[in-house]
C-alpha cells in the first residue's frame, strides 16, 4: 500500500463523532418506540378494523416498503415544504424513520396476529372480554412473542438505514464522519471508524434486544 | 432560462431509471455468484472458511450500506487506483448483496433434513457433489421466494449510489430538483418509478411464498 493510515488525526474530533453517535442512538430508540406503536395500530386496524381502513393501511405499507428510504426522506424534507409543511432536518429525520419502521412493523405484527388460532379470540369473547381486552391480552400479547425476533432484526436494519439521514444534514454519526473527513481529509480512516462503531452498535443492540426479550417473555 | 415541462422531467427520470436497473441487475447477479461461493464455504465444515464467511456476513450486515459505499469509494483509491462512482457502487452493492444472499440460502440449506446429507455421504459423494446433486436442488425450491423478495432490497439499495455521485434515478431526481425547483413533483415521480420497479417483485415474491406453502 502506498498510503499510511493515520488514525491519530481523528483524535481532535472525538467529541463531534461522539455527538453523532449519541444522535444515532436517540434517533433509533425514539423511532423504534414510535414505529412499533404505529405498526401495532396499523396491524390491528388491518386485521380488525373496517375494510376501508384496512385498505388505507395496505397502501401505506406497500408504498413505504417498495420505495427507498432516501427517497422518502427527500420527499419529506424537500418535497413537503412545497406543499406548505416545513420541517427542520432533525424533525424530518425522526418522522421519516417512524413512518418507515411503522410500515415494516405493521407487516411483521400482522403476520404475528394471523398466526393466532381463531379459537383463542373466540374463547376470549366467550369469557365476556371486551374487544380491547381481547386485543391487548390475547392477540397482541401472543403476536409479539412470536414476531419478536423478526422485529428485532428490523430494528437493527432501521438503525443502520438511519445513516442516510446525514444526507439532509441531520447530525448523526455519518454526518459527523462526513464533517471530520471534510476537515482533515482522512476519509478512509474516519469511515472505517464509523463503520466499526455501527457494527458494534448493531451487535450491542442485538444482544440487548435478546436480553430484553428474555425478561419480557420469561413466562412459559 | 431553460424550461422543464412535466414530460421533460419524466423522460429524464426514465433515462436515469435505466441505470438503476442496470446497477440492480449487476449487483444481484454478481452478488448471487459471490453468494453461492460463500455458501459453499459457509456450509463446508472447514473451520477457517466458516469463520471467514461468518465475519464477512457480520460486517456487511452489521454496517450501513452507505458506509460500505464510502469505504469502497475512498478505500480503493488508497491503492493508487482511480475509482469511479460506478466501480465503487457495483463493488459495494455486489458484496453487500452476496452477504445477505448467503445468509438467506444458508437457512434454506440448513432446513434440508440431515438424512439427505447422510444418505448422499453413504453413496460416496464428495461435499461438492452432495451440494450439487442432492442439497441445492432441494434448497433452491425453498430459496426462490426469499431471494426474489431480497431483490427488492437490492433495487432500493442502489438509491444510495447517488450519494457517492453515481447518476441513477435518485441522483437524477436531485439534479432535476435543483434545476426546476419543483421538489414535490420530482420526488413524487421518483418514488412512483421506484414503486413500479419494486412492487411487481414484492408481489411475485409473495405469490411464490403462497404457492410453496400450498404445496406442502
Amino acid at each position: 500500500m502506498l498510503y499510511k493510515l493515520e488514525f491519530g488525526d481523528l483524535l481532535p474530533y472525538w467529541d463531534v463523532l461522539l455527538q453523532g453517535l449519541v444522535f444515532t442512538i436517540v434517533l433509533t430508540v425514539v423511532s423504534t418506540v414510535a414505529g412499533i406503536a404505529v405498526g401495532t395500530a396499523g396491524a390491528s386496524a388491518r386485521t380488525f378494523g373496517p375494510a376501508w381502513l384496512g385498505r388505507v393501511v395496505v397502501v401505506y405499507v406497500e408504498l413505504i416498503r417498495n420505495t427507498p428510504f432516501i427517497v422518502q426522506l427527500f420527499f419529506i424534507f424537500f418535497g413537503l415544504p412545497a406543499a406548505g409543511v416545513t420541517l427542520s432536518e432533525t424533525t424530518a429525520a425522526f418522522i421519516a424513520m417512524v413512518i418507515n419502521l411503522g410500515a415494516y412493523s405493521t407487516e411483521i405484527i400482522r403476520a404475528g396476529i394471523q398466526a393466532i388460532p381463531k379459537g383463542h379470540i373466540e374463547a376470549g369473547v366467550s369469557l365476556a372480554m371486551s374487544k380491547w381486552e381481547v386485543l391487548r391480552h390475547i392477540v397482541l400479547n401472543q403476536a409479539f412473542r412470536k414476531i419478536y425476533p423478526a422485529l428485532s432484526s428490523q430494528i437493527i436494519i432501521v438503525m443502520l438505514g438511519s445513516s442516510v439521514v446525514s444526507q439532509i444534514s441531520a447530525q448523526d454519526l455519518t454526518y459527523a464522519a462526513n464533517f471530520v473527513a471534510s476537515r482533515n481529509f482522512r476519509n478512509f480512516e474516519v469511515y472505517l471508524l464509523a463503520a466499526l462503531a455501527y457494527l458494534l452498535l448493531a451487535m450491542l443492540t442485538r444482544s440487548l434486544l435478546r436480553g430484553l426479550g428474555r425478561i419480557i417473555f420469561k413466562a412459559e | 432560462m431553460l424550461k422543464f415541462s412535466f414530460w421533460d422531467i419524466l423522460s429524464n427520470l426514465l433515462i436515469a431509471t435505466e441505470w438503476t436497473i442496470i446497477l440492480s441487475l449487476i449487483a444481484f447477479f454478481c452478488g448471487g455468484i459471490v453468494g453461492l461461493i460463500l455458501l459453499f464455504m459457509r456450509t463446508s465444515g472447514v473451520k477457517p472458511l466458516e469463520w471467514f464467511t461468518k465475519s464477512y456476513i457480520e460486517f456487511f450486515q452489521g454496517t450501513p450500506l452507505l458506509m460500505q459505499l464510502f469505504l469502497f469509494f475512498f478505500g480503493i483509491a488508497l491503492f493508487g487506483v482511480e475509482v469511479s462512482p460506478w466501480m465503487a457502487a457495483t463493488l459495494a452493492l455486489t458484496l453487500w448483496t452476496s452477504a445477505f444472499l448467503t445468509e438467506i440460502w444458508r437457512g434454506c440449506v440448513e432446513s434440508i433434513p440431515k438424512g439427505q446429507w447422510e444418505a448422499s455421504a453413504t453413496l460416496a459423494l464428495t461435499y461438492i457433489e452432495q451440494m450439487r446433486y442432492v442439497i441445492l436442488p432441494q434448497a433452491a425450491r425453498i430459496a426462490i421466494a426469499p431471494t426474489v423478495g431480497f431483490s427488492v432490497q437490492v433495487v432500493k439499495g442502489t438509491a444510495l449510489a447517488s450519494i457517492i455521485g453515481f447518476v441513477e434515478l435518485t441522483k437524477a431526481g436531485t439534479m432535476l430538483n435543483n434545476a426546476t425547483f419543483r421538489p414535490f413533483l420530482v420526488y413524487s415521480l421518483v418514488a412512483a418509478i421506484y414503486f413500479c420497479l419494486c412492487f411487481p417483485l414484492s408481489w411475485f415474491a409473495k405469490k411464490l411464498e403462497g404457492r410453496l406453502n400450498a404445496a406442502r
